[in-house]
Parts: structure tokens; sequence; C-alpha cells
């Protein structure tokens, strides 16, 4: 793996850490905000945290797309799952998500039919194969994985396949980046762009938060040096009083995106006037609804879906985890009462969410601060 | 499901251009390449995959890159590769 020795190359890895050092000083304490839970879980599984100056605060934020979706929508699906003659599909991990009402796993045991999928595509191919029956898709998901549902709800009308739904549950990054920065808990000097959706999106769409709000954003890869690079860049930005969209995942992010995702995403999918998000409340045109063209397929309408909102239980904290404004192991039942096995909360339940990521790898920081370079040991001064 | 999983281009469908065949891991699937059909792809170019569907062309030090990174993801590799092979054709 030649390739890969080059991304945890301790050198590398200690050269940006100093630059990261002689950019933050020690006069001001800086928070930036990652906003991808796939950069939570580099963060969490490197010791990130543990190697950067103590006054370079990293936050978790909202980017964790089975973390956000509410208690209510899950009850919902139960509801849609045990229709009679429904088979209900999902991506894994959304089937320990608890709702009020358990979790679909648990919908499954008493006895509806819920299975698991891998894309969009095997839910739609189960359909074919099930003519007599009626299968739904819980789509979840940013902007990374709503155009495959696009391109999966376009080939069935292409193709008439009229026992096929979709119970939409994409929502869009843009606002709850905004939605965090309107919040007065948070006070955050630059974010970490997310690697994946800005695939899709582009990195025009954040604009609005060096212009509008005076903060910088940098998109970044995955890897643990993509993530150091990218603090140096908001540290850098900051030291030279600039304040930009800048792309440090040029490897695979293009400014404007992938417009032909963006192109289908527009064909199939609305926003909704408003979507819950958890943790964060309502949403203006924060979600994605299927357009009129494609009602016939669109699961909320196809189906008595209930609507029901339900508040989270009084000891999950995720709210407060997803807006960054406390850390997972400052929740009350972290670790005790919630943790991965029986998670009370979602950010528990993903491999993306903060819990999880820190749960599984937060002990062993110190042992990953080592191997990223022994990084840890102070830079001597030239 | 965000992070997505490195497959090597084998073979296109010359029946249907939204398809390809890919190899992930070892493990040989047929994946949509609709979402990529303003780029150029012959057999042997790499492709980040998420939920089925290919979504970046990637080169082939990328594709090693995140292959690592899914290994250490603890369950992330297994379960990715669960879900792929449950479906595989």
């Amino acid at each position: 793996m030649k390739f890969v020795d080059e991304y945890r190359d301790p050198v590398a890895a200690k050269r940006v850490l100093a630059t990261i050092r002689e950019l933050a000083g020690t006069e001001r304490h800086y928070k930036f905000m990652e906003v991808c839970g796939g950069h939570t879980h580099t963060i969490y599984r490197h010791g990130i945290e543990h190697v950067l100056p103590q006054n370079v605060e990293l936050v978790h934020g909202p980017g964790c797309p089975v973390c956000v979706i509410p208690m209510g929508r899950i009850d919902d699906a139960i509801a849609v799952a045990e229709t009679p003659n429904v088979i209900f599909t999902s991506f894994g991990d959304m089937m320990r998500v608890p709702g009020g009402n358990g979790t679909l796993l648990e919908a499954k045991a008493r006895g509806a039919d819920v299975r698991f999928v891998y894309s969009p595509l095997d839910a739609l191919k189960i359909a074919v194969d099930n003519p007599e029956r009626d299968v739904v898709f819980f789509a979840v998901g940013f902007e990374t994985t709503a155009p495959s549902t696009a391109v999966t709800l376009i080939k069935a009308r292409d193709d008439g396949v009229m026992n096929f739904s979709v119970f939409s549950n994409h929502v869009t990054i843009v606002p709850p980046i905004k939605a965090i920065l309107d919040s007065p808990d948070l006070r955050l000097d630059g974010f970490l762009g997310p690697g994946h959706v800005s695939t899709v999106v582009g990195n025009h769409p954040y604009r609005f938060v060096t212009h509008d709000y005076g903060k910088p954003l940098v998109t970044a890869g995955f890897e643990p040096l993509d993530i150091l690079q990218a603090i140096a860049m908001l540290l850098r930005q900051i030291d030279e009083g600039r304040c930009e969209v800048e792309n440090q995942y040029t490897r695979i992010v293009r400014d404007e995106g992938n417009p032909r995702a963006l192109k289908y995403l527009a064909e199939v999918f609305e926003l909704r006037p408003h979507f819950e998000w958890r943790g964060l409340g309502f949403i203006a045109q924060s979600a994605l609804k299927l357009r009129d063209d494609f009602a016939a397929w669109d699961a909320e309408l196809k189906f008595s879906v209930p609507g029901v909102r339900v508040a989270d239980p009084k000891a999950c904290q995720c709210g407060e985890v997803l807006k960054g404004v406390i850390k997972p192991w400052e929740c009350k039942v972290f670790g005790t009462a919630c943790t991965p096995e029986t998670p009370i909360g979602t950010c528990m339940v993903s491999s993306e969410g903060a819990c999880a990521a820190y749960y599984n790898f937060g002990r062993l920081h110190r042992e990953a601060a080592v191997t990223l370079g022994r990084a840890s040991i102070p830079v001597t001064s030239a | 499901m965000c992070l997505g999983i490195p497959g090597q281009l084998v073979e296109l469908d010359a029946d249907n251009d939204q398809l390809a065949r890919v190899e992930v891991a070892g493990v040989r699937r047929i994946i949509n390449i609709g979402l990529l059909e303003d780029e150029i792809l012959e057999k042997g170019d790499w492709v980040l995959i998420h939920v089925g569907f290919a979504m970046s062309k990637i080169d082939e030090e990328e594709a090693a890159v995140a292959l690592a990174s899914l290994k250490l993801m603890g369950s992330g590799l297994d379960d990715e590769m669960e879900m792929l092979r449950g479906t595989a054709s």
C-alpha cells in the first residue's frame, strides 16, 4: 500500500502540525466545525483532537444523515412497514434507529416484511420481482445519496413499475449550516466543508458562509492529513485576513459539483416548505419531497402516514451533540444507558455518528496519536 | 453510506450505457454509472461508489486510500461488503 503511506506519512503530518501551531499561536482560541460525520469519524479514529494545539478545537456538526432523522419519521416508517402487503426496504443503518414505537428491526420481529438493501435499485428490483406486493424504499441522506434515489425513481417511471414507492427523508446540506450559524449557542471561527456531498453540490453553495456570515470554509477530504491540511488552510485564511470558500479535496470535489446529478435531483425532487431535524427543530426548505410528476411513486401519498411528532427521550442529548454544543462524552447517558449495542439516540447508532465514533475509537486516542507520526511530541521551535 | 467504496470497472454494459460491472475488494457486481455520463469511463478506471451508484471518477491512488480508510473504520468495510455481496451479480 505504497500510496497510503503518503497520506499517513508521519513527516508530512508533523510538518502540517507545525504550520498549524505557528498559525494558531497561543493568544486566541479557534473553534472549527466539521460538518460531515465522515470527518468526525476520521478525527476520532486517528486521534486528531489529541495532536492539535489546545487552542484549536473541533466541534462536530449535523452531517450524519441517520442522526438527523427525528423519531417521528421512524414511527411513520414503521407504520408504512406494518401496512398489509408492504415490503419495506431500508439501508442497514436505519434499521436500528429507535422511534417512539421501537425500531424497524423490532417491527420486523413482530412480522413486518422489512428488508435491508444496499442500493435503491435493489429495492426497485424487489418490486419488479414481487408485482403483487407494494415495495417501499426508505430514502435517507444528503445530496450524496439523493441523486441515486432520483435515478431509481426515473427508472421506475420509465419502466412503469407502479408497485414501487419512496418514503423520502432526503435532506440538504446548506440549511442546517445556516441554522447553526444563526444559533446563539455557538461561536464558530470556520467550517471544514463536507467532502462527498460537495462532489454533487460543488463549492458554490457555501459562499453565503463567507459572504453573509464572514466565516471561512474549506472543503476537506477524509484522510487524517486532509483534515490537518484543511485546518491549516482555515488558520491561514484567518491569519491573512481572508474569508473564502476553499477546496482542500480537489482530488474529487469540483467547484461546480456534478451537474448531471443536480439535473436529476431537480427533475425528481422539490424542496419541502419545512422539515423537522433532530436537535435543530423545523428548518424551512431543508428537505426534499417528490415532485407532482412522481406522485404515483410517493409513499407519503400512497399510504397513510401518521405524521406524528415525538419528542426525544429526556435523557438523550443528540440534539446538542448535533449542534456541536456538547461533546459526546458530556451527554448524561453516554456509554452508560446509551451504547452502540443499546442506543438511545441516533448519534450512537450510525458509524458516522459522533457518539458511536467516540465510543468505538475515542479510547484509542493516545495510541492513534502515536501512529499518526508521534506528532504529539511538541515541535521544537527552530 | 456517505463514505463510499472504491471499485474498478471491469466491464461496461454494451446494451445499457447506465450500467457497468465493477470489482470491489474482490467482489463483482453491477453498478449504475449514469451519474458520470459526462465523464469518459473505460475498463480499468476507478470510481467511488455510493449505494450502488458511481459518484466520482478517482485515480488508483485515491482508490487505495479510500479502501484503506474503510478498512480502518472498524465494521465499516465489513458492513459495506456484506451489503454489496448480498446483491452481487
